[in-house]
């Protein structure tokens, strides 16, 4: 088994989220129960459940797009209290504006912040960002020309145009095909070493869990919250290969068996 | 896989092909082609049905008599007389009613679209209002307004302007959860994601909107002309009828219809320059 005590070097803490709790007042549903989680600088922590465990509740009270209804949940010792600039976020679709350029996309978070001033002032760092993901010629082109993958990569350039603390992953690649997905997974991964990222993912696949993270939370539904905590300790930079290895296969049965037969996770 | 075809000709190397698409004649030809034979077909049944006086001239002119009087129609036209006049007063309400009702129709539909009270209050009223039939307001209008174009206009402008507030108001809900998230998580306005976001989505169903109200308020103004007289084509066409001039009904309607389908065709026009990326739906854009 994955090792416990095998904890990424003890970087200070950049996500802190104590006891939190979430009732929807509409239903008197317990989405989340006294949820504790810390996410240091540089760590990929993801998080696994079954449909309705409360996951995406927990990435949308992170993103401050919600309020919890008890706990806290801080970032870089100052409070979420709505959405913030240090806070980059990823969704299942790439969500591109249809009538803006690649690069317009990219720059769209500067622009509604800062004005279009800003925008155009920080086009060669777009330009930059499209040449990490690989996507540098594409910058003139409407999303409409663009493959789902490349337009994901679009998304992702879009989530660090702000230089984000943080990244928040809503099951990023979910609606791509399993190679594309595998692929870009591991271009997920070399961007966040390159930029030494902390990042956070929600997803429903054990491996895509597995071969990303450095800590996987198991939540459990009603109420959601985190029945187990796993530290991965296969080493970095991890590879598709992997994937095959016995211990990959032991970790991947252990959340499997854990989640029990309601995970419908590859 | 090929055991029936490569025994019947063993040892030729050679397949038959033994079955095979036929495309389907009608998508053989161009579509002016059919367009024009269609049309010749029409024209000769006419034809015919007045030759063999089937029904009565007065009733039914034939195809020749009507081409001439749509010649001098057209000729007067050119040389400024009386049914150019007519055509002008009947553009001129045409296209203030339609710049009145999208003006009204828009402002009515963001109303609607975006706010609690819009959707609440307002809307009922607006459906109520819809399901009356419109035309029948026409003799109030000319009440309140008179015999000249603006009792016209305001008719037209009556029966174009809902199409418009239900198609703005469609639009702006028609962004999806993800866009809406996403300019949450960017921390845009409510202003903002109004402007940069739910209109330019909502612009496909505006113009939808658009298309049907430039068709009433054809329908607007011509009805208030046959109501309320005045100087427009539709009071020519009702004093022509009422002289049992039946080829003169015949070409002011064909010249009417270009009249509305230039004002189609530029909606379709100015659509197709400001929602250019509407056309294809790959999975890298949003739908």
């Amino acid at each position: 088994m994955a090792s416990e005590k095998a904890k990424p070097a003890e970087n200070r803490p950049v996500y802190q989220i104590e006891r939190l709790s979430k009732v929807y007042a509409r239903n008197r549903f317990q989405a989340l129960k006294d949820v504790d989680l810390t996410l240091r600088k540089g760590e990929f922590g993801a998080v696994i459940g079954s449909s309705g465990c409360g996951k995406s509740t927990l990435l949308k009270i992170m993103a401050g797009l919600m309020p919890p209804t008890s706990g806290r949940v801080m970032l870089e010792d100052k409070p979420v209290m709505g959405p913030r600039r240090d806070i980059g976020m990823m969704f299942q679709q790439a969500t591109l504006l249809p009538w803006k350029t690649t690069l317009g996309n990219v720059l769209l978070p500067i622009e509604m912040r800062d004005g279009k001033a800003a925008a155009r002032a920080a086009r060669d760092r777009a330009r930059e960002l499209l040449e990490l993901v690989g996507i540098g010629r594409a910058e003139n082109v409407y999303p409409g020309e663009l493959s789902g993958g490349m337009a994901q990569r679009a998304a992702i350039c879009r989530m660090l145009i702000t230089d984000p603390a943080v990244l928040l992953l809503d099951e990023p690649f979910s609606a791509l095909d399993e190679l594309t997905r595998d692929f870009m997974n591991m271009e997920l991964q070399r961007i966040c070493l390159e930029r030494h990222a902390t990042a956070f993912l929600v997803t429903h696949s054990i491996p895509e869990a597995v071969i990303l993270a450095d800590t996987i939370y198991i939540m459990d539904a009603n109420p959601g919250r985190i029945v187990e905590t796993i530290h991965i300790d296969l080493p970095r930079p991890r590879s598709l290969d992997m994937i095959n290895t016995a211990k990959f296969g032991e970790i991947v049965h252990h959340i499997r068996e854990k989640l029990g037969r309601e995970m419908y996770g590859s | 896989m090929t055991d029936q075809t490569a025994s019947s000709d063993a040892g030729s190397g050679q397949t038959d092909t033994v079955w095979t698409e036929r495309e389907p004649f009608i998508d053989r030809i161009p579509r002016w082609v059919a367009m024009t034979g269609l049309f010749i077909l029409i024209v000769g049944i006419w034809y015919t049905a007045t030759a063999l006086e089937v029904v009565s001239n007065i009733i039914l002119p034939g195809p020749k008599e009507t081409w001439d009087d749509i010649l001098f129609v057209g000729q007067n036209m050119l040389d400024g007389g009386y049914m150019l006049e007519a055509l002008i007063t009947t553009t001129k309400t045409v296209l203030l009613a339609f710049l009145l009702a999208m003006a009204i129709g828009f402002s009515l539909g963001v109303l609607v679209g975006e706010t609690k009270f819009g959707e609440r209050a307002v809307m009922p009223y607006l459906v109520a209002i819809d399901t009356m039939p419109k035309v029948a307001f026409a003799p109030l209008f000319i009440a309140w307004l008179g015999f000249g174009i603006s009792s016209k206009v305001a008719l037209a402008t009556f029966i174009a302007t809902f199409p418009i507030v239900v198609s703005t108001a469609a639009g702006l809900y028609a962004a999806t959860e993800n866009e809406r998230m996403l300019f949450k998580s960017i921390g845009a306005s409510r202003l903002q994601t109004l402007i940069r976001l739910k209109l330019p989505t909502g612009l496909p169903y505006f113009f939808t909107g658009l298309k049907i109200a430039a068709v009433g308020v054809m329908a607007g103004a011509i009805t208030g002309e046959f109501l309320g007289g005045g100087q427009g084509v539709g009071a020519l066409i009702r004093v022509s009828a009422s002289q049992l001039d039946t080829p003169r009904v015949f070409s002011l309607i064909i010249y009417l219809s270009f009249l509305g389908l230039a004002l189609f065709l530029s909606v379709v026009w100015v659509q197709k320059t400001f929602v250019f990326w509407n056309k294809s739906d790959k999975p890298g854009g949003m739908a």
